[in-house]
């Protein structure tokens, strides 16, 4: 079990409280891209057993998008931030390397 | 002139704590820019700004902090189109909706000593810190809901209307005598 909090509403809750959104700070390739790129944007995930980036949104609390960095594994959870940000934010970054030091970074 | 009736048509239960709908009350969902929004309900209410996740309450509304653009006021049914608008002028041109939207929701009273217990039943939601006025938006059992605590034995819920008779059925049943769990005291 998650336990995520929003930095829209400042909630703390468990993941039933949320909804999954996916990978985040992925680089969308649309029309009059090649083909490749348009398909990596589409299917290729990263998947990685670690340090992971994903969309979440607080769907029965404040109905808004943001970003969380949690560890697939051990499901620790890094911190969260907005979703208006195509990186990482320093803080996060930071946090991540405090806690897994041998992490090859974003 | 069509006759006004509530989701849950003024029902009433009783158990670990009293279960009531609040019948028909008029809802106005406003949408923009907080500091906009907190002056026109200043204007129009005379109600200050509530402060994140909380309740102010008024003598003839309260004003909900919804979301970081939203925000809830409950009145009664019949004024609620003239508040909007007034609300509705009060915004101007800003980039800014007020909607009436009292038919959209249902409104359950809890009240009684058990009412943290029976709520965490169906809220996954740390009810020991919960002061008068705070809200909370989460979910009851499977569905979206909104929380807030009117007074030390007093809570108002709600839940969208197609879903009111589920929360209700939901409550009467966590609520059942003999269902005490003594987790709030
Ligand atoms: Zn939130």
């Amino acid at each position: 079990m998650l336990l995520l909090t929003c930095p829209c509403c400042g909630v703390t809750a468990e993941e039933t409280e949320f909804a999954n959104g996916g990978e985040a700070h992925l680089k969308r390739f649309g029309p009059g891209s090649d083909d490749a790129d348009y398909e990596a944007y589409m299917f290729a995930r990263k998947n990685p057993r670690g340090v992971h980036f994903e969309r979440w949104r607080h769907i029965y609390g404040c109905g808004k998008w943001f970003l969380m960095a949690r560890c697939t594994m051990t499901l620790e959870v890094f911190g969260t931030y907005r979703a208006q940000t195509s990186e990482p934010p320093a803080e996060i970054v930071a946090k991540i390397k405090a806690r897994r030091p041998e992490w090859e970074g974003f | 002139m069509s006759e006004v009736v509530s989701a849950l048509a003024g029902a009433r239960a009783s158990g670990m704590v009293e279960l009531a709908d609040a019948g028909a009350t008029g809802m106005i969902t406003l949408r923009g820019d907080h500091a906009l929004l907190g002056a026109a309900v200043q204007a129009v209410l005379g109600l200050a700004m509530p402060e994140v996740r909380r309740v102010v309450a008024g003598e003839g509304a309260q004003v909900l902090w919804m979301s970081p653009d939203e925000l809830l006021v409950i009145t009664g049914y019949d004024v609620a189109p003239g508040l909007a608008a007034d609300l509705q002028s009060a915004l101007g041109d800003a980039f800014a909706t007020v909607a009436v939207v009292s038919d959209a929701r249902a409104l359950i009273r809890l009240s009684g000593a058990q009412a943290r217990d029976v709520l965490a039943k169906l809220c996954p939601v740390d009810f020991a810190d919960f002061p008068v006025g705070a809200l909370r938006r989460t979910r009851a059992a499977q569905v979206a809901a909104a929380v807030w605590r009117t007074s030390d034995s007093d809570w108002s819920l709600i839940c969208f209307r197609s879903v009111a008779g589920y929360v209700w059925e939901a409550l009467v049943t966590v609520a059942q005598p003999g269902g005490e769990v003594a987790l709030y005291r």
